[in-house]
């Protein structure tokens, strides 16, 4: 018998979006991963710049160049990732190690899953990534001096 | 109670068609069915096969959500045809497509394979040092209901495949081994009558296994069982860690309780009722007493 | 198994770079609030105030800290994205290779710039 064909219905990256339904933990997954890379990218760039300190050149406080309005915000888009990443990290944790989930129970429909359980957090970290936002938004606009 | 027996109106099925022998790619074919109250998506496929395409091919046994044959693609939700009546999902329009992330075979078929491979690969059944007590036993295992409680969820997965296709890590790992089989290891982890958790470390713990997962949570919003995948994956790293920082107590597996026939009933316990039956097809059983 | 080693470190890198990286954003971007570590006037990252802290011993021995448990947690996490993409085998211990040369040299690069720039700072408070 000869092999059967197949068609592949692998949903590729797309699938990381959009595969099924779309739930609030989707969003904080795919999120989550946008933030990583955005500081990664960030933070790899930083050393460089900071590290020509020890030879007398303090970058970011001379010239005009990185004070232009686009590189202030580029900062503040930075610490926003980092507030976000950072709160939904610490969900992450006590998710990822099982303490966060709740035991398992009897499955009853309608059926409350461990995203259940883990809501409350969710959500409380949100308020508080929300809460550092803020206060570094007033610190950027300069409004702290 | 609503009647079931009337149209309340005509619903356009989208299906994903795909004849391996004939078609390059899947396409979608649209067929309008009248739909009575209570109808399931399975019934609404049966009703095109009958009456408007034969040649629609689908997977299915139970038709009562116990088999896991029918977990489909509907309005882009993985779950099973059977368990889902068409008018609580569909105003005027539902799509019908095979479940992603496996090969399609045929139509609404996808090739499970890959994924009861990947089952196999964690040896999902009691591994214990005395084997013999496996194979032939002698006697009863003892296990209290809260050990019971601990794994029993996770028991009540049914292969369905709807958690593999909800997985936004397996839309692009085809080698992670995903929420069923990972599930399925931490179900006979925490079994108290199972010592193989270090023997299923080797493949939970290894690239491929339970770090894959970042707890987007689709998995168990899509299980039609509530098995809670994502639960099972979260506490089955929190043993790997534990068991890699050596933090993790070393539990015996349960003991035999007894021989057959050596146990003794709790005192107030009233006697079995004899056979109603008359003959000795069930010769142990006592006669019943007048 | 190796996987479980590796990911329990990215974990306790993150816990790690929670509180360091906090204390980061707290004196550079919340410094008009906070006004830590920021004895002279103007902005948390001027050229005094980076003086300042480059030459107190606990932030050249946090600054090295952060950089290795921050590049490990990122560069790990990356590595993490781009393994789901079912890459082949050759590629992948490629951009392992590519990664662990990258992190050790930024290490590298960190870790001089923050013993230079201690020394530089107690010089220049001596006078």
């Amino acid at each position: 018998m000869a092999e059967i064909r197949r068609h592949d219905n692998r949903l590729g990256l797309w699938g990381w979006l959009g595969g099924g339904r779309w739930g609030v933990e989707r969003y904080a997954y795919i999120l989550h991963r946008l933030t990583g890379l955005g500081i990664l990218l960030y933070f790899l760039i930083h050393i460089v710049v900071t590290s020509l300190r020890a030879a007398g050149i303090y970058l970011w406080v001379e010239g005009e160049f990185l004070h232009q309005p686009i590189f202030r915000f580029g900062e503040f888009l930075v610490f926003a990732a980092f507030a976000y990443h950072a709160f939904n990290g610490v969900r992450l944790v006590l998710v990822e190690l099982g303490i966060a989930v709740g035991r398992p129970i009897e499955p009853v429909y309608p059926y409350r899953t461990s995203l259940n359980v883990q809501r409350p957090l969710l959500i409380i970290m949100m308020i508080l990534a929300a809460a550092f936002l803020v206060a570094g938004g007033y610190d950027f606009l300069g409004l702290g001096k | 109670m609503p009647d079931s027996s009337t149209v309340v109106r005509q619903i356009r099925f989208h299906i994903t068609r795909y004849n391996p022998e004939l078609d390059r790619v899947p396409y979608v074919k649209t067929y309008a069915i009248p739909v009575r109250e209570g109808m399931t998506v399975l019934e609404g496929l049966h009703y095109i096969k009958d009456n408007m395409d034969s040649s629609l091919a689908w997977r299915y046994s139970c038709r009562m959500g116990v088999c896991g044959s029918c977990g489909m693609l509907l309005n882009g939700h993985p779950t099973l045809a059977c368990n889902t009546q068409i008018l609580h999902i569909a105003d005027r329009e539902l799509t019908v497509g095979p479940l992603p992330n496996f090969n399609i075979i045929r139509d609404l078929v996808p090739d499970l394979t890959p994924m009861f491979d990947k089952h196999r690969s964690v040896k999902p059944f009691v591994i214990r040092a005395d084997e013999t007590e496996v194979n032939e036993p002698a006697g009863e295992f003892y296990q209290s209901p809260e050990e019971l409680e601990a794994y029993l969820q996770f028991t009540y997965c049914i292969k369905c495949g709807c958690c593999m296709a909800a997985c936004p890590t397996l839309a692009t790992d085809v080698r992670y081994l995903g929420p069923m089989p990972l599930a399925a290891a931490q179900r006979y982890n925490v079994d108290s009558r199972d010592d193989g958790r270090r023997a299923r470390n080797q493949v939970t713990g290894a690239a491929q296994g339970a770090f894959r997962c970042h707890y987007a949570g689709e998995c168990s919003r899509a299980c039609p069982k509530g098995v809670d995948p994502a639960k099972a994956i979260q506490h089955l790293k929190r043993r790997l860690v534990l068991d890699y920082l050596r933090l993790a107590r070393r539990k015996k597996p349960c003991q035999k309780l007894h021989g057959p026939g050596e146990g003794k009933p709790l005192p107030n316990i009233p006697a079995a009722p004899g056979k109603t039956v008359p003959g000795d097809s069930f010769p142990n059983l006592p006669e019943r007493s007048p | 198994m190796r996987e479980t080693k590796y990911w329990t470190w990215h974990m306790a890198a993150g816990v790690v770079i929670l509180f360091l990286l906090g204390l980061h954003m707290l004196i550079m971007h919340l410094g008009g609030i906070t006004q830590l570590f920021a004895p002279h006037a103007g902005e948390a990252v001027s050229k005094e105030n980076s003086l300042f802290r480059d030459g107190k011993l606990f932030f050249t021995v946090t600054y090295i800290l952060l950089l290795g448990v921050a590049l490990y947690h990122g560069l790990y996490g990356l590595r993490t994205i781009l393994f789901e993409l079912t890459l082949k085998p050759g590629a992948e211990k490629a951009i392992t290779i590519i990664l662990l040369i990258v992190g050790l040299g930024l290490f590298g690069l960190g870790t001089w710039a923050a013993v230079t720039a201690h020394s530089i700072a107690i010089a220049g408070a001596r006078g």
